[in-house]
């Protein structure tokens, strides 16, 4: 019998993905149209078009050089929770970790004049502490992780703008620029940043991201270590039963996830691109985008490298709409509704297979009795005979 | 003193509400992660009712109108949660979180929307009520009476009694334990977590539009609410999921936040010279201390997070 592509999982994600896409920029146009029917197509394609908007190919690839810069680290927050997820956890910390990596890769860079790696890797550290202590909370106080993440998250911000505050312009809120005060902090470009029409943002961080987002999905699904901690994820218990370290995997866990997230905010900030602003009242969206990008992805890495391109294409498009009628702030209602009928999916899954599974039922049960019919009048004729 | 008094009893109120809120939804057997973008629905029902309501409209109406509005924006959003998580059996931490992110973004668009329209320079997303805050508040010597607080109380008596004492609640309770048994008996378990979840949005937007008129005047959406939703969760954990302890534990965490507003006016506070950021870190602080002592021993619904499914052993 012919497989039924449908049958596939990974088709079925990637349906899955593409129907909550559809529906969310759907419900998204509902919105604009609600606001002001008038620009609604208009403001619906500027989200989705993003740096296609200008018109010379230049510099449409000079703004998809900065959509890619932002990229990055929104696939390492991705990464982060998806790595906590296949694990079991919900690790919303990813926010207040990649925050904690913006305070020490900042501050390392502006106030010690540290180069770009050791930076880098104080962020990643900071991350992975912040993600070892929602470890500890829940395998040794059974802390649920998510309300420990959001309060380490609050946590996080407030020390974040304290710490940052001694590295910033006197005149405004912000943190120095990079590239006056410290250039050897800042990413080298590898030669990546012509290829985007001379975007010195673009460099080692894309890369980088893409390489580690294949590390993640080697290290999960074949080796032993990645075995451990899904088993752990799929029943504590029967894990700790086969002898596994069911405690220390949890902590390991959330201090790797914490650590991709640490890293993703290096990505970002030891480029340059942006600053910190020293009276940020709110954890920055990137960790809560990350959720959106590793469910929309299907929690596969190779996934989450799409989804991140396309929650940061439609987050920056955003900032395309006409502001007479709209604000920029539609993308991230589009995302969270993405996010929302991603609840969904396992509902989408199971009605396509009892779908398939009710046709192949009834093809069995037609092929049965076409093979009986002719059986039957054999052998009347043989009795004929 | 009496200023710090004040505070505490103000966010202790939306502690109680909504800790109250999630406690219904988990004992139904629901966990609702969302209830942060539930109180950001039930701000913003509130505040625009406060918004349109005529500037001479007695204090009472104006009373019953705003809690009317927030207690029904929360309870329409939070049918988002119920109608997922009951009947499509999604993983309630997505849905929770999707709630939370698109409480702000929707409130925020919304907002801006009425702004702009209102007039086209105006991009901002705030809402301004300082008339119409007047209504709730009654002055009591120097200390500020606010009949949210009268609601709270009487909305904390009302649950007590109608968890403990009548048949909805002990039958809520039960699909939160074993859904299973409680459907053996004849209880219909989707209609029971619907009403948990209902009655959690209920809450959960009072509390919000509780939390937006403490202090200030003014509102901007953006923001959010700051975490209060998940600190509620922790004040309902601390609570060992009982609405008496969730009342005591809400005043608690209500005095570490009031003390962020109003530590510049002791004496003492002021000259340890403790950097304002600080304050506002304390009632996360104190809630992962007090959760690290607390969650060991927890008398949680056993079947909370789990979807019911009829056909499930």
């Amino acid at each position: 019998m012919k497989k039924n592509i449908l049958k596939n999982s990974g088709v079925q994600s990637l349906l899955a993905s593409l129907v909550c896409v559809i529906l969310g920029l759907l419900i998204g146009y509902i919105v604009l149209l609600f606001i002001n029917p008038d620009g609604a197509g208009e403001a619906i394609t500027d989200v989705m078009k993003n740096f296609l908007t200008y018109s010379k190919p230049e510099t449409q690839v000079k703004y998809l050089g900065n959509t890619l810069v932002k990229t990055a680290p929104l696939l390492m927050c991705s990464l982060s929770i998806l790595f906590a997820y296949k694990v079991g956890l919900f690790n919303i910390g990813a926010a207040g970790q990649y925050c904690i990596g913006v305070a020490l890769s900042l501050y390392a860079a502006l106030a010690w004049g540290w180069s770009w790696l050791p930076c880098m890797l104080l962020a990643m550290l900071g991350g992975a502490l912040l993600g070892a202590i929602s470890g500890l909370l829940k395998s040794y106080c059974n802390v649920n992780e998510v309300i420990s993440g959001i309060m380490l998250n609050w946590i996080v911000l407030y020390l974040t703008n304290m710490l940052l505050t001694q590295v910033k312009e006197d005149t405004s809120p912000y943190t120095f620029v990079l590239s006056h005060k410290n250039a050897s902090a800042i990413l080298p470009s590898l030669g990546l940043g012509s290829l985007f029409n001379g975007n010195q943002y673009v460099g080692l961080a894309l890369p980088l991201s893409i390489v580690i987002a294949i590390l993640v999905w080697v290290v999960l699904e074949k080796t032993r270590i990645g075995y451990e901690l899904r088993a752990t994820g799929n029943n504590k218990n029967a894990a700790k039963y086969c002898g596994m370290a069911e405690k220390r995997n949890i902590i390991m866990t959330l201090a790797i996830s914490g650590m991709l997230a640490g890293l993703g905010a290096a990505m970002l900030y030891l480029t340059g691109y942006e600053q910190w602003q020293c009276s940020t009242s709110s954890v920055p969206g990137m960790g809560f985008n990350g959720i959106a990008a590793a469910f929309l992805g299907g929690l596969n890495p190779i996934g989450a490298i799409l989804a991140s391109f396309f929650i940061q294409h439609i987050t920056a498009g955003g900032a395309y709409v006409d502001k007479s009628m709209y604000c920029a702030q539609i993308s991230d209602l589009i995302s969270s509704i993405i996010i929302y009928l991603c609840g969904f999916v396992l509902f989408m899954k199971y009605a396509m297979n009892t779908a398939i599974a009710k046709r192949e039922e009834k093809a069995a049960l037609k092929e049965k009795e076409r093979a009986q019919t002719p059986e039957v009048s054999d052998n009347g004729k043989g009795g004929d005979q | 003193m009496v200023l710090l008094l004040q505070y505490t009893l103000t966010f202790a109120s939306v502690l109680i509400l909504v800790a109250l809120g999630g406690c219904f939804s988990e004992h139904s057997g629901v966990i609702n992660l969302g209830l942060e973008g539930v109180m950001i629905m039930g701000a913003l029902g509130g505040a625009l009712a406060m918004r349109y309501m005529p500037t001479d409209s007695s204090a009472f109406s104006m009373l019953i109108v705003v809690l009317l509005a927030a207690a029904l924006a929360g309870t329409v959003y939070s049918s988002l949660l119920a109608v997922a998580c009951i009947n499509f059996k999604a993983d309630q931490t997505i849905v929770g979180t999707a709630l939370n992110m698109l409480g702000t973004a929707g409130a925020t668009v919304i907002v801006k929307a009425i702004n702009t329209a209102a007039n086209p320079d105006d991009v901002s997303s705030t809402i301004q009520y300082a008339g119409a805050k007047k209504a709730f508040l009654v002055n009591i010597g120097s200390f500020e009476f606010s009949w949210f607080m009268l609601v709270t109380l009487l909305l904390l008596i009302a649950a007590y009694v109608a968890l403990y004492k009548t048949r909805f609640g002990l039958r809520l309770m039960a699909c939160g334990e074993h859904p299973q048994a409680a459907d053996s008996v004849g209880i219909n378990v989707y209609k029971m977590r619907w009403a948990g979840v209902l009655i959690s949005g209920m809450l959960g937007g009072l509390g919000g539009i509780v939390f937006i008129t403490a202090g200030v005047s003014e509102w901007r959406f953006e923001y959010g609410v700051a975490g209060f939703g998940f600190l509620s969760l922790a004040v309902m954990i601390f609570g060992q999921w009982k609405p008496t302890r969730i009342a005591l534990a809400a005043l608690l965490f209500g005095l570490f936040r009031a003390l962020s507003n109003v530590y510049a006016g002791f004496e003492f506070l002021k000259n340890l010279n403790i950097p304002s950021p600080v304050y506002n870190m304390m009632p996360y602080i104190i809630s992962l201390v007090v959760l690290a002592f607390t969650s060991k021993k927890s008398r949680a619904p056993k079947a909370e997070g789990i979807p019911y499914d009829k056909g499930q052993r």
